[in-house]
């Protein structure tokens, strides 16, 4: 009987060990607890160029994560780039006219969007789409762009 | 118990299957050479009824048409030197191997025929004390011999218990029940698988090799409790070995073994009487003789390149 | 004479694919005994602790170890690049995609595996096997079924533990040794870590570990030789397989899993 309690007892030991370890992995280690995946509400934007944009990446505001990439897609009739990206339910009071660029973390970081908000009293709804947009910015046509404009101030 | 009662094991065989028997019938017939006349009553039918067994394992033929029956309540032994394939026919009758062609009754059912549970349903009913025991290592004597009773019936703890004693009375082991297998002599181990074959009352015992490995104490202890079981509880008792004087002081019957043939067969009397040269050596122990000294190859001259033996 | 070397491939491709199949019809007579865990689930508690409890020593030291390494390790490489708030991100990551499940399993199969694999071949030398079918007790059932789900059930556990204790190990050594930040260390982490995309594919990639780490230790314990000689080359051989599996699993799992 004393045999059976303890292979009971260590079983339920083990168990908890493992079900803490998981804990830890999940809510300390993961975005588990910071995105509730499937609350707030849903935005799109076009964009000509998302660059190296990716689904999770950051939506900010001034800076604060408010928001994550939800999905990609292209558009075949106009060529361009639909990003999905759900907004916590918290921020609820977005301006129409909404700004949404797409930034990079320092030099070689993520990309991210950030939205700069309108002067609007309109806010957007579940399933609103951001009108102004400003496509990722692509190293190689800044430096050639760069590069042009110098040619035509020496010339 | 109920179950040696001769009406119960008729209508455990119709349940199981009549039709097998039906069946094996013809080819029993067809094997012609057989003398021994067709039992009047089943009480009086052997117990284990093997037809033109054959066995190989790859190319080496272990068993070549093969007659052999277990008469009831009897102990009959089987005998020949090592690796004629006794534990395989051992292994044939419980149904562990299949045989390649023939047929083995075992109770009237055909083995061949049987599914798994069915098999499992016959194996409650007998007994096997395997050459290495085959006790559970992590299991105490008393576990052990509680293990299959605890496996196919509802006995009650105390009820168990009981049983379990009473068993290992049986065989002299009541007062180490509780030492671990690992810690028993060989000949205690031995007794231990005893009492664990006897545990579920079987209507027959299988010896392999019994007496492989035992001091004459153990051995003397052996003999009588295997003949003691037999009378006693009515068993019908089959011994594998190559030992041939405890062998034949015990067995009612012998068969004697040799390249998967019968050479001899009767009680140990007419088998001791037999003057084939081959028995005779057998029985009697003898370096040389039909069975050689030296293993099969090229003479020792020619192997040690001997000049002009070439 | 030319023929030889064409025939003894032959035969040896023959015999590889036995070996497989029988491989294969084990592990399905296996999870038909599942029943047999509800009837006696004490068997499959004696299990987990044979698995996963006496596994656990060498697995928690290795985690700490492993993640303390990679605290260092990583805190140089991040440096250069002036990143070590990332720290916490690449130790994280690389623990509970990779080398939470991997080492673990790895572990488990020397620790775990080799004793399984010793147990039922040492059981099937002694007899033990043939004397349960004797008493019309099925071994497969009775003493592989709880033994593989033991197997199963304690990895993603023990590969879960693994990667706890590597964080805390690189938390110990990049924060407390190194001076990294203890904010940047936890938020970079929880903000690149995903819980669906790697916690929970770490957690799939260590039960199907278990399932095959278990199940080669199992096999190669019920079909070795019934000799000494036999019980050690299957011991050998179950280490080896069941770490030549985990890897080469792994990469496909990866790919199919992280790959976009």
């Amino acid at each position: 009987m004393a045999k059976r309690q303890n292979v009971e007892l260590m079983v339920g030991a083990f168990v908890a060990l493992g079900l803490v370890a998981l804990f830890f992995l999940a809510m300390k280690v993961s975005n588990l607890s910071l995105s509730a995946g499937g609350e707030g509400y849903v935005l799109t934007a076009r964009f000509t160029n998302v660059g190296s944009l990716k689904v999770r990446a950051p939506v900010t505001m001034a800076g604060v994560r408010i928001g994550r990439v939800e999905s990609l897609r292209f558009d075949k009739t106009t060529y361009m780039a639909v990003v999905t990206m759900r907004v916590d339910a918290g921020i609820d009071a977005i301006p129409e006219d909404t700004f949404a660029n797409i930034f990079t973390s320092g030099l070689l970081g993520e990309q991210y969007i950030g939205l700069e908000p309108g002067g609007s009293t309109d806010y957007l709804q579940d399933g609103g789409e951001i009108a102004h947009t400003q496509s990722a910015l692509v190293l190689e046509q800044m430096i050639g762009q760069f590069l042009f404009k110098k040619a035509g101030e020496s010339g | 118990m109920a179950r040696r009662d001769p009406a119960d094991v008729r209508s455990a065989r119709e349940g199981d299957g009549p039709k097998a028997q039906g069946t094996t019938a013809p080819g029993r017939a067809a094997t012609g050479g057989d003398s021994r006349a067709e039992p009047s009553s089943w009480a009086s039918a052997p117990l284990v009824r093997i037809r033109g067994l054959s066995y190989r394992r790859g190319s080496l033929v272990i068993f070549e048409d093969l007659d052999l029956d277990i008469q009831r309540g009897a102990v009959t032994a089987v005998m020949g030197p090592s690796g004629t394939g006794k534990t395989t026919l051992l292994k044939l009758i419980t149904g562990q191997l299949r045989p390649d062609a023939g047929s083995i009754e075992v109770d009237g059912l055909d083995i061949q025929r049987m599914d798994k549970a069915q098999l499992f349903k016959l194996r409650r009913r007998m007994g096997m004390l395997f050459q290495s025991n085959a006790l559970l290592t992590d299991l105490s004597v008393f576990d052990n011999v509680a293990y299959p009773l605890r496996e196919h019936t509802d006995l009650s703890p105390s009820m168990l218990r009981k049983v379990v004693l009473l068993k290992l009375e049986a065989v002299g082991l009541r007062g180490a029940r509780d030492v671990m297998p690992s810690a028993l002599s060989g000949g205690m181990a031995r007794r231990a698988a005893l009492a664990r074959a006897i545990a579920l009352d079987p209507m027959m015992i299988l010896y392999d090799e019994p007496f492989t490995g035992q001091d004459p104490i153990s051995m003397g202890m052996l003999i009588a409790l295997i003949r003691q079981l037999n009378d006693a509880a009515g068993l019908t008792s089959i011994v594998v070995s190559h030992d041939v004087r405890e062998t034949a002081s015990i067995a009612d019957y012998l068969y004697v073994i040799s390249q998967g043939r019968i050479i001899a067969e009767g009680t140990p009397a007419q088998v001791a009487a037999e003057d084939s040269e081959w028995v005779r050596q057998f029985m009697d122990g003898l370096p040389d003789g039909p069975v050689h000294f030296h293993y099969p190859g090229p003479s020792l001259a020619q192997d040690l390149r001997l000049r002009g033996a070439a | 004479m030319l023929l030889d070397p064409i025939a003894t491939l032959g035969r040896a491709v023959l015999a590889s694919l036995t070996r497989l199949g029988r491989a294969n019809l084990l592990l399905v007579d296996i999870l038909r005994g599942t029943g047999e865990i509800f009837r006696h689930p004490r068997l499959l508690g004696e299990q987990i602790v044979n698995i996963g409890v006496l596994s656990l020593l060498i697995v928690g030291v290795s985690g700490l170890f492993v993640g303390m390494v990679l605290g260092l390790q990583g805190y140089y490489v991040l440096a250069q690049f002036g990143a070590e708030e990332s720290l916490g991100v690449m130790v994280a990551a690389s623990l509970v995609r990779e080398l939470g499940p991997v080492v673990a399993a790895l572990l488990v199969a020397g620790r775990a595996g080799s004793a399984l694999t010793a147990e039922i071949g040492l059981m099937k030398a002694t007899e033990q096997l043939s004397g349960l079918e004797m008493m019309a007790v099925d071994p497969v059932r009775r003493v592989l079924t709880p033994r593989f789900y033991g197997g199963v059930l304690a990895m993603p556990m023990l590969a879960a533990i693994f990667s706890a204790v590597g964080i805390l190990g690189g938390y110990f050594v990049g924060v407390g040794l190194l001076g990294v930040d203890t904010g940047a260390f936890w938020s970079q982490m929880q903000a690149k870590i995903d819980f669906a995309e790697d916690v929970v594919n770490g957690v799939i990639k260590s039960l199907a570990f278990g399932v095959v780490v278990t199940w080669i230790a199992l096999f190669q314990g019920y079909d070795s030789a019934p000799t000494s000689v036999g019980v050690s080359r299957s011991t050998t051989r179950s280490v080896v397989h069941a770490a030549l599996v985990v890897l080469g699993l792994d990469f496909v799992l990866t790919a199919l899993m992280f790959g976009d």
